[in-house]
This record gives C-alpha cells, structure tokens and sequence, in this order.
C-alpha cells in the first residue's frame, strides 16, 4: 500500500475505533444501571427510549449543560490537566487491541473519476511487537491522573483519597504484570495479534490448568483492583472519604474522570479476551465478507461478557476495607502469581 | 539519518541541567530529582552507542542503571521521609546540626 | 529528513523539561517536568531502535519511580522553597561555570569527532535479542540485582516505619519480662 493510502486508512480506521470506544463507554454506563436494577430487584431506566436506551444522550447533555465550577483554592493547572490526562491514557491503549483478521476492500471504480486501491490492513490500529507492554505502561502512568486530581484539589479529603487510590494502584500493577506472563512463556511473543493467533482451535489460555485458569483469575482481580471498582473501590465511594478524588469536580471534569474509568474497564475486558478467551477466534463461514465480520461479532460478544461480569462482581460483592486490600495484594496475590510463573516455566521447560 | 554526536549533545544538556540542579537546588526532593536527570541523560548515551555499535550490551546495562536508580530512590525517599520526621524541613541548609 | 524532525520535537521537549525542572521554585512542578522529560526518553529510544528499552523506561521509570517522588512530595507537603545565601552565590558560579564546561564538550563532539550515524527503523532491541543477552552473559549481575532490590525494599520499610511503632512493639512484648517496668513506661 502506498503512504497516502496508507495514512488515509489509519486515520479512518483510528477515528472508528475511538468512536465505537466512546459509544462502548457511554452504553456501559446504562448496561450497569440496567443490570444493577434488575440485581436489586427493580427497573433500570425505562423511560428515556425504548428500554432506556437514549439515557446515556441524556446523561450527556445533563453532563455538558451542568455549571462548571472551579473553586478558589485549588491548583488550577494541575485541577484542569488532571481527567484530560486520565481519560487521554484511557483512550489511547485501545491503539494496540486487534479486533479481528484483516479487512480486505478489493480495487473498486467508482465512476470514471475515482478510484480506491486494494486495501489489506489489519483490524487492529498498529500491531507493534510490545503491543502488551504499551497497555502495562499506559496503565501505570494511569495513576497520575488520580493522584494529581487528588492533591490539586486542595482539599484533605481528596488528597487522602487521590494517595489511597494511588497506592493501591500501583500496588495491583504488580501482580498484573506477574499474572500476564505465564501468557508470554506460552505464547513467546509481546505482540497482541501473535498472542490471539496462538489460540487457536480452542486452544485457548484459560483452559491451560494450572497456569492458564490460576493466571486469568489472579489477572481479573488484579484487573478489578487496577480500575479502582468493587469490591477495590474504596478510594471513590460515597460513604466513605466524602467521594475521594473527584470530590471537587463537577459537570464536564466529573464526567471524563467517569469516561476514563468505564474505558478501563473496556480495555481490561478485550485485553481478558485477547489473552486468555481466544480474543477473535470463534466458527467462522460463509462468504468472504461474512468471514470479515464474524471475527468481530464473537470480539464484541466476549467483551460484552465480561463487562457484564464486571457490573454482576459490583453489585454483588462487599468492598475491602484498605489495610485488607492492601494485605490481599502483597501477602496473598503477588506469592501466587509468582507461584505461577516459577510452575509455568517449569512445565515449557520440561515439555520441550 | 542523525549523525550520533547529536544525541550526545542531548544526553550532556540533560547531565548538565542535572548537576546544576544537584548544586542550585535547596530542596532535598528537588535535588534527588537532578540526580534521576543525571541518570538518564547517561542511559541515553547508553543507547545512542549500542544503536551505532550494534552490540546490545549498551541497552542490558541501561536496565542496571534503572534498577538501581530505583532501589537508591527507595531507599533515598525512605531517609528523607525520616530527616523530616526529625527536622521538620525539607531544606538543605537547615540540616546542620554537625556544622562547626 | 523524518529521523531529524522526529528527534528535534523529542528533543526539544526533553531540553525544555530539563530546564523547566530548574527553573520551577515548587517541587510538585519540577517532578511534572521530570516525567515529561523521561516521556520524551522513552520516544528518543524508540528512535534508536531500542523498542524494549523504551517501554521499560515508560512503566518503570515514568511509571513507578516517579509515582514514588510524586507521593513523597504530596506526603510531606513541600512548599516552595526559599533563596538563601548559600544558593545565590551557588548560582552565581555555577551557572556559568557548567555552562561553559557544557559548550566546550558539545563542540568538541559536534565538531572534533567523527562518529558515524544513526538510521531509524532498525528496531535493534526486540525482547528476544535482549532476553537472550540478559539471560546468558548478564545472568550474574541479574541475580545480584535482585538481591539488590530485596535490600532497598528492607531498608525503606525499616528507614521509613514510624520510631514509636517500633517501641510499641518491644512495649507489648516486656511486660511478660518485667510488670514492675510497665508502670514507668506510661508515666510519660
């Protein structure tokens, strides 16, 4: 492909990926209230729309008309860099994330005038060979937006919840390294395409007992620790420090600081399906353009499972109190992930 | 194509703007922090000469040096946090209890 | 022409960061500006070609060492600091003295040496190459790293643990030893 074609379709295929992440990001909103409504026994939203499908539309424009209030005595620059930094890193590790197999357009004439050369890319925005390692230090640099939203808000509060919530993120980014690499030993490479294309014919990670099963559930945890959701939340809940960093946002701020956590949430769940789930691979048929898009179909479908999962852990789970987070992260999940690599890389080595 | 002494000169303004501050600098925080600028201005000259020699010892010893940046950092903050326990400052000029 | 480009906007940021870290007055800024500059670093290697070396500066460096002088600062509320004697007269001698040793070696790199240059792309540094490298030749000094860290991780937790803490725990376990002792402890 030439570069001019080449840059077009990146640029294209970027700004459909991050539109569809948006929309992913708004919907999960009502995909929680629904399925926390109905967990406790009640209609989720039902009015706006049919079965309260508009009321993401509708948070929004409630969102964007709220008044903005910046307060005195806080740190302007930091108060205003913190939820764009946050959602920025939210956003971008969805750069890496392969959808599916290639896309292939073959050469159309459209007209006498214009012509569109034959396209074969990749369902993927860049396949780069530390795909995995990008989302990792995109995540660690996550914790800065908590942390500085925390501390320019000038307020005791905010900075306890901001360092809590800090602290315990990096304390999970640990062991979620740990956990991923029993992943790397058997599929010997960073790259995220190279790892789902090793999963193939049901052969897929999480069926690998010991180290498959152990390294998915101490991934998840560690994932539900890493997004600051229950039972993990206790820097952002309402009953305890006020509302923890986000107490002095409002309105637009607010809700990037929303977006940012429900993106993570997003990219915790294709990066699950990806390395442990067989991300695209499902029966695929039929015709060429049908086996294009089933690939995605059976993505979206995984995804949407464990989005569903994260909301179903959320309402039906206590939260830790934080001396117990803390203990369960370094005294019980870090010895077993690195358990697990010790017994995974002895069995690769005994078997080859 | 970039001629290698440019990301020399790179790497020295970095070391540079790291001792200045390891010498102007009243803050003991701020003064840790030109040493991690010191640091890495050497661990891109590390890099620069292992890209132009092809050998990858230049980028294996990069990792040495940002580990025990890390363990001096843990350590560092670790005594800074106890001279302010004890000082109640963060100034260098004010922890002169020895001074004649 | 694009290798050029790429690497005066990467380095231009890092300069800027660096000065940025001097110039500001409250310690929160100069980390901010420290983390920029690293950032950049990390796009600097990936021109190099040294792609592993730059995601590991992302998530090790910016990501967690800084994380650390971020919370120590929010911790221990630095203020702003002050100009004292002592500092003025650091900067009235040492600003011109590193900056003249600065321009002399710059010229004698940029124009005295004849160093060879760089391509971009190369990509020389991919996880496998590295990890056979680190795993074979370097294996000694990767285990006395290791050890290393276990060191730093004992004394930051034993440098940093607050003195009555400590002196809790040998109270609890003296009063098994000697009971007439514990009244003159809580007189204080």
């Amino acid at each position: 492909m030439s570069i001019p074609a080449f840059l077009i379709v990146s640029i294209i295929k970027s700004a459909v990926v991050i539109g569809l992440l948006l929309l992913a990001v708004a919907y999960s909103v009502w995909l929680e209230r629904k399925v926390a409504g109905h967990i406790q026994n009640r209609w989720g939203p039902t009015r706006v729309g049919p079965f309260g499908l508009l009321q993401p539309i509708a948070d929004g424009a409630k969102n964007f008309f709220k008044e903005d209030l910046i307060q005195p005595h806080v740190y302007k620059p930091l108060f205003i860099a913190a939820p764009v930094i946050a959602l920025t890193l939210a956003i971008t590790s969805i750069s890496v994330v392969p959808f599916g197999n290639s896309l292939y357009i073959p050469e159309t004439h459209i007209g006498h005038w214009l012509t569109i050369p034959e396209i074969d890319t990749p369902l993927q925005i860049t396949d780069l060979n530390i795909g995995l390692l990008i989302i990792l230090g995109i995540t660690s640099m996550g914790v800065y937006g908590i942390a500085l939203a925390g501390w320019a808000s000038n307020n005791k509060y905010s900075l306890l919840g901001g360092l809590r919530a800090g602290a315990q993120m990096i304390s999970y980014e640990v062991s979620l390294g740990l956990s991923l690499i029993p992943v790397l030993i058997k599929s010997e490479s960073f790259s995220l395409r190279a790892i789902v294309e090793s999963q193939r014919h049901l052969h897929w990670n999480v069926f690998y007992v010991p180290l498959g099963t152990v390294a998915f559930f101490t991934y998840l945890i560690s994932a539900y620790a890493e997004t600051n959701r229950t039972p993990f939340d206790l820097p952002e809940a309402e009953s305890e420090l006020v509302a923890g960093y986000h107490t002095e946002y409002s309105s637009m701020k607010f809700a990037m600081f929303f977006m940012a956590e429900y993106a993570n949430m997003v990219t915790v769940a294709c990066l699950a399906t990806l390395l442990f789930f067989g991300g695209w691979m499902g029966p695929v048929f039929g015709p060429r353009i049908l086996q294009m898009v089933l690939p995605i179909i059976w993505f979206c479908l995984k995804v949407f499972f464990f989005m569903f999962l994260y909301v179903w852990v959320r309402w039906t789970l206590p939260r830790f109190r934080y001396d117990q987070l803390m203990a369960f992260s370094w005294k019980f999940l870090l010895p077993v992930a690195v358990a697990n690599i010790v017994v995974t890389s002895l069995i690769e080595a005994l078997r080859s | 194509m970039v001629p290698l002494s440019f990301y020399l000169v790179l790497s020295g303004i970095l070391f540079v703007c790291g001792v200045l501050g390891f010498l102007i600098k009243r803050n003991i925080i701020t003064i840790f922090m030109s040493i991690e600028l010191m640091l890495n201005g050497v661990n891109l000259s590390f890099v620069a000469f292992a890209a132009q020699w092809h050998s990858l010892s230049g980028q294996i010893f990069v990792f040495f040096v940002m580990v025990v940046a890390a363990a001096e950092a843990a350590v560092g903050l670790a005594i800074i946090i106890a001279v302010y326990r004890t000082r109640e400052t963060l100034n260098v000029d004010q922890v002169n209890l020895l001074k004649l | 022409m694009l290798h050029l480009i790429l690497f005066l906007f990467f380095g231009v940021i890092c300069a800027a960061g660096a000065i940025n870290l001097l110039a500001q007055s409250h310690p929160i800024n100069s980390a901010l500006s420290l983390i920029v500059v690293m950032a950049s670093l990390a796009g600097e290697y990936l021109l190099l070609g040294a792609e592993f070396v730059a995601a590991v500066q992302v998530i090790v460096y910016a990501g967690a060492i800084m994380v650390l002088f971020v919370f120590v600062i929010m911790l221990l509320n630095a203020g702003t600091e002050e100009h004292t004697r002592g500092s003025r007269v650091a900067i009235l001698l040492g600003v011109p003295g590193v900056l003249i040793g600065a321009v002399l070696v710059a010229w004698t790199l940029l124009y005295r040496s004849d160093i060879s240059s760089v391509k971009i792309g190369s990509m020389y540094g991919g996880p496998y190459l590295i990890a056979q490298l680190l795993f074979r030749h370097f294996l000694l000094p990767f285990e006395i790293t290791s050890v290393l860290i276990l060191v730093a991780i004992m004394g930051a937790v034993v440098l940093a643990s607050r003195p009555d803490a400590v002196a809790k725990r040998h109270h609890a376990e003296a009063p098994k030893a000697m009971p007439e002792l514990v009244g003159t402890g809580k007189e204080h």
